[in-house]
């Protein structure tokens, strides 16, 4: 018995020696093995349990088994203890230079011309315009004639518009001038002029591209335009200047900016108004706002009675106004872009500097620009 | 158009400044573009007397003069070969700024004398070229005034841009009359009195057609001036058409300049003794000739209207006189040509010959007809008063055109149209100081004058008297809300162009706006353009035709990026192109370039070039963002001959292209002279089918399997040349209850695959819908699989 106890104190000092020692899961597996094993010594032990007498039996089973659970324990303390030094060995090995750059991917930006004319559309959409289009390419009509261009007027001369070969019947073809063509196209559709009929309101915005054959410092064969037009049967000069006054300062997101209207000619209004913003320009630089300048912005004016007839519409009932507008004129001012011509060069540079992000969708509730 | 104040002043008396009238005539619609004062920059010039000239004793061409500035007494050394004792001229002291020079005046020694100050000439004043002595003013004058006052430059130069529309407006007359109307004073009304003829004129006028509606000629009066003398015209005239940059003349030749610009009413003299019998007024027969008084010789034709005597043209009508028969120092007799022509007729002329001139600007924007009378009168005034000599009776050829017209003006349409509220009276009142004859209790009948012929209608009344009461004084309204939701700006299908653009630049591609033209040559690689879409006046040779495909334009700027040094540049245009000239034959098209490395050089792997499917990719990033279909899409190798013929394709839905993708075509890349490699795609957003109309904005309810999906591998040898969409279809059909998902994983052809085979390796997604299944179902789904896609790719499974 006493032999068996002497025993039991050297497997135990010398099993919870061999766990104290492990350094790796391997080594504490083996003396995980060499105790509690299939062929173990605790296990030995335990088969010797049978051959006792029943009045030994109990209590060397007990002492057995609370030696099995303190190597038990053991063995997990020196588990955790390897496994937390080799999870800190690992993570001392991994270290990261983390000044390197990611992995290449860029973000692309969009062009002013596009985001200008959804800031556009944001502050028209908010006063019930809604989005209309034509065609780039042009018949006369559309162009002039419906617009009440006196067949001499100086922009249906050569130099200022392009022109494709006549149609098979006989009808100049130009590039659109202005996007003002757009109006007819609008006033003359059967389902605008039933919803006139009925007592609707027209009012549209037509931003796109227009073509002169002027090229220098402040022009461009092929700019953009935003067109605007309103028809109803009792909207007059008052409420032009209230749709554009209230459009300048959303636009330039300056809450007093002076609005200005003068008069001025367009064949295609009666009468006509020239609007101007005020600014000023200190130490060179362009500040919109009240100031001792004047900056020119868009043409408007009331619809010219002759345009509405030839649009089918009987200027005795209706009448309205309409407008246009350079939009990288006014992307130019607002955003400080130097050069037109830099618009359309496509360098990466310059594409970068004064782009805009896709995340930036204009709206007026969210912030018209940043 | 440049008029002076003081020139303002003879048909205006008003007591209103500069500022004040800059900014009426602006808010009147004659908008003020400058006011130059001319007097700033000769500030402390003055008039001087030279008591004593004596020549240097150290330099030959040089003087010593003693000048009395009227506040004393100081010596100035003068190269002036004029400068004498006892002339008076202009003094710059000390200090002085010289415009002509751009110099400041410091007092010096100029060959050992003191020289405090200058004499100057024209040029150092900028009043001339004349540089060849100083300026010698008359005897009388005072000492120690202004040099601007003196020299009749003292009053500020106002230059007003005119509206096509306000030919009247090319007059000072007509500028006081809208000033009048606005209440800045009173007009003086000028002096058209008749002046009687002493003889008859020994030139008649003819017309060399009938005179009927619409010939560009109706009415022209003459008059003969005899025994005149043509000197230089008087100081007045000279600084009055100095101060507007026009160079005096003649006599003869400066009042018909100041007519012109005074009154609008152009004029034309001729040297009576060189015009053979009387003068017609006809058209030119093709190929006629004339030496024109801008020294130029023109070519007319039947469409021009001319003046002519029995042997030669002597003027082109509304446009130039000719060089032959102008007025020259040693003119004693002279005939006045006073003409109405039409706006039209001029315009058409003056184009065809491309002849700027005052006269031309003014027939074709429309002059008072009425003023061939008067003007006749006026002319005559002046003449005589400045040239001596007697003239004849007038002589005329025509009938005055009917430019009489009215219109009814309704008062309330002020307010209704011009949303002003101008009381009635105060309309009437605008509307009479502009000269129209209103009549009638309201709604009023109002004459319009000979010299507006720009006003056709009730909307053009409205306008005058909205100018004149003032836009300032329209009250601004908002618009009012007619909804009570916003509606949004675009349909859903305008919607796609916003859409596209922001989805490519997330995906990092930048967004570029390139023209509508393209070149000839250019457009040929891509598809090519019809007649009908050459630009008959293009800017530029190289931008002859409208663009067939944006890609040509994107291209050329990925080049010119790359010349710039700016390395891999992707750039995207969403914009129209043109397949013919009708309004269908425009489409909006997004379109893509990546140029170069697909994955650039970097620590974090290898780099590659970019190839056809970053761009379809980039195609289906598209579709899928404008709500196209793109699990129904098939992409077949059906790409047009712009891309690389293998390594392309089309994104097709049922027989529909909605894009192209892949490699740019390396002939394409080279006759662009790009080194390339290029992946290229353009979507059509017009081609994808609109969203269904739904009724309400909820979604369908959503269902979720409680069980978990799960995934088989399958290895497929199929023909090299089978698509691997097709295998992909198969197992997808295989169970289409069971099967959401199959997905390539691999592709691999070479060792261990027969030659002109590949294996294609699927990852195929089961998901149970009630039970979890049992590996027997799972079986019989995978043999589905495995039968499906040796069914319709003839694949066999890879052992």
């Amino acid at each position: 018995m006493s032999e068996t106890m002497d025993d039991l104190s050297t497997i135990r000092s010398e099993t919870l020696a061999a766990v104290a020692a492990a350094t790796d899961a391997r080594a504490l597996d083996a003396a995980r093995v060499a105790a509690l094993g299939k062929n173990g010594r605790v296990t030995g032990l335990m088969k010797t349990l049978g051959a006792l007498p029943p009045d030994e039996r109990k209590a060397f089973g007990q002492t057995v088994n609370t030696l099995k659970d303190e190597i038990a324990a053991a063995l997990d303390a020196r588990k955790a203890d390897i496994d937390r030094a080799s999870l800190a060995a690992r993570l001392e090995a991994e270290r990261l230079d983390v000044s390197l750059p990611v992995r290449p991917e860029r973000m692309g930006t969009l062009h002013p011309i596009g985001q200008t004319i959804d800031e556009i559309c944001a502050v028209f959409g908010e006063m019930g315009f809604v989005w209309a289009e034509g065609p780039d390419i042009e018949d006369d009509w559309h162009n002039f004639e419906a617009l009440n261009f006196p067949p001499d007027h100086p922009a249906r001369q050569m130099q200022d518009t392009f022109f494709l070969p006549p149609r098979a019947d006989g009808m100049p073809m130009v590039l659109r001038t202005h996007t003002s063509p757009v109006q007819a196209r609008t006033m003359l559709d059967k389902r605008v002029q039933k919803m006139l009929a009925d007592g609707g309101s027209l009012r549209v915005i037509v931003p796109g591209r227009t073509f002169r054959t002027d090229s220098d410092q402040t022009h461009t064969p092929m700019f953009h335009q935003v067109e605007g037009l309103v028809i109803d049967r009792t909207t007059h000069m008052g409420h032009l200047k209230g749709c554009l006054t209230d459009f300048c300062r959303a636009f330039f997101e300056v809450d007093d900016v002076p609005v200005r209207f003068r008069p001025s000619y367009f064949p295609f209004t009666e009468p006509s108004a020239e609007v101007d913003i005020g600014c000023s320009w200190k130490g060179g630089e362009l500040r919109i706002g009240a100031g001792d300048s004047w900056l020119e912005i868009l043409g408007s004016g009331m619809v010219h009675p002759n345009v509405l007839r030839h649009c089918g519409l009987d200027p005795e009932i209706y009448q309205g106004f309409a407008f246009g507008m350079g939009i990288e004129r006014v992307a130019m001012l607002k955003y400080g872009v130097p050069d037109l011509r830099t618009f359309f060069d496509s360098d990466l540079r310059w594409l970068r500097h004064y782009g805009f992000s896709a995340l930036d969708v204009p709206s007026l509730t969210g912030g018209l620009s940043r | 158009m440049k008029f002076t104040l003081s020139w303002l002043k003879e048909h205006l008396d008003t007591t209103a400044s500069v500022a004040e009238i800059q900014r009426t005539l602006t808010m009147l619609g004659l908008e003020v573009e400058s006011v130059e004062d001319r007097a700033a920059k000769l500030e402390g010039f003055i008039t001087a007397h030279v008591l004593e000239a004596v020549q240097h004793p150290n330099a030959d061409k040089l003087r010593v003069c003693k000048v009395d500035t009227g506040s004393g007494i100081v010596q100035v050394v003068c190269g002036a070969p004029n400068a004498r004792t006892g002339m008076k001229g202009v003094f710059a002291p000390s200090g002085a700024h010289i415009p002509g020079t751009g110099l400041d005046l410091k007092p010096s020694k100029i060959r050992g004398v003191d020289s405090n100050g200058m004499l100057c000439s024209e040029r150092e004043l900028e009043l001339s070229e004349d540089h060849a002595g100083i300026i010698d003013l008359p005897a009388d004058t005072p000492i120690g005034l202004p040099a601007a006052r003196v020299l009749g430059i003292d009053d500020p130069v106002i230059e007003i841009k005119v509206t096509p529309n306000r030919a009247d407006a090319l007059g000072v007359l007509g500028i006081a009359r809208d000033l009048e109307a606005a209440g800045l004073g009173r007009r003086k009304q000028p002096d058209v009195a008749k002046v009687p003829g002493t003889y008859k004129s020994p030139v008649r006028w003819t017309h060399g057609y009938d005179v009927k509606p619409g010939v560009s000629c109706p009415i022209v009066v003459g008059r003969h001036f005899r025994n005149v003398k043509n000197g230089p015209s008087p100081a007045w005239l000279q600084q009055r058409l100095r101060a507007i940059g026009l160079r005096p003349i003649s006599a003869l030749v400066d009042i018909t300049n100041l007519v012109t610009f005074d009154l609008n009413r152009p004029l034309h003299v001729f040297d009576a003794d060189k015009i053979a019998g009387d003068l017609v007024m006809r058209q030119a027969t093709p190929g006629e000739t004339v030496l024109a008084l801008d020294g130029r010789t023109y070519t007319l034709d039947e469409t021009m209207a001319v003046i002519a005597d029995s042997k030669a043209v002597h003027g082109i009508g509304g446009i130039m006189g000719g060089e032959d028969s102008g007025v020259s120092e040693t003119t004693t007799n002279v005939f006045l040509e006073v003409a109405y022509f039409d706006p039209i007729a001029v315009s058409a002329a003056g184009r065809k010959l491309a002849i700027q001139s005052d006269a031309r600007y003014r027939f074709e924007r429309g002059v008072d007809p009425e003023s061939v009378w008067w003007g006749a009168e006026v002319a005559a005034r002046l003449i005589l008063e400045l040239c001596g000599g007697e003239t004849s009776e007038l002589v005329s050829s025509g009938i005055m055109p009917a430019w009489q017209r009215s219109y009814s003006l309704r008062p309330e349409r002020a307010r209704t149209l011009g949303g002003a509220d101008v009381p009635a009276a105060a309309q009437l009142d605008i509307l009479r100081k502009l000269g129209f004859g209103p009549s009638g209790e309201g709604p009023w009948s109002v004459a319009v004058p000979s010299w507006r012929p720009d006003v056709v209608g009730e909307a053009d009344l409205v306008e005058e008297v909205v100018r004149v009461h003032g836009y300032d004084n329209v009250p601004a309204v908002s618009m009012p809300r007619e909804t009570a939701t916003s509606r949004p700006v675009r349909t859903p299908e305008q919607r796609r162009v916003p859409t596209a653009r922001r989805a490519l630049a997330v995906r990092g591609l930048t967004e570029a706006v390139t023209s509508s033209f393209t070149h000839s040559v250019l457009a040929d690689l891509f598809g090519g353009v019809g007649d009908d879409l050459k630009v008959l006046n293009p800017i530029a040779s190289e931008l002859d035709v409208m663009r067939p495909s944006i890609l040509p334009n994107l291209l050329q700027a990925c080049g010119r990026n790359e010349a710039r040094g700016l390395k891999d540049p992707a750039l995207f245009e969403v914009g129209p192109q043109y397949k013919d000239a009708t309004p269908t034959g425009q489409r909006s098209i997004a379109a893509g370039v990546r140029y170069g490395k697909g994955q650039p050089r970097a620590w974090t792997g290898p780099e590659r070039p970019v190839d056809a499917f970053d761009a379809k990719a980039d195609a289906l990033a598209v579709l899928a963002a404008i709500g196209a279909p793109t699990d129904n899409l098939v992409a077949q190798p059906k790409a047009p001959a712009w891309y690389h013929p293998g390594r392309s394709g089309a994104l097709v839905l049922g027989d529909r292209p909605l894009a192209y993708f892949g490699e740019v075509h390396p002939d394409v890349l080279a006759k662009l002279d790009l080194r390339g490699p290029a992946a290229a795609f353009e979507v059509f957003l017009d081609a994808a089918p609109p969203a269904k109309a739904r009724p309400s904005k909820a979604r369908p309810a959503l269902k979720l399997s409680p069980f978990q999906p799960l995934e088989r591998d399958f290895a497929f040898i199929v023909d090299g040349t089978i698509p691997a969409d097709t295998l992909v279809r198969a197992a997808r059909g295989a169970d289409r209850a069971m099967i959401t998902a199959a997905q390539v994983f691999d592709v691999y052809a070479g060792k261990g695959v027969p030659d002109g085979k590949k294996s294609v390796a699927l990852s195929v997604t089961i998901q149970p819908a009630e039970k979890t299944l049992t590996d027997e179902e799972i079986e019989a789904i995978s043999q589905k699989v495995v039968a499906q896609v040796a069914k319709q790719a003839g694949g066999v499974l890879r052992g």
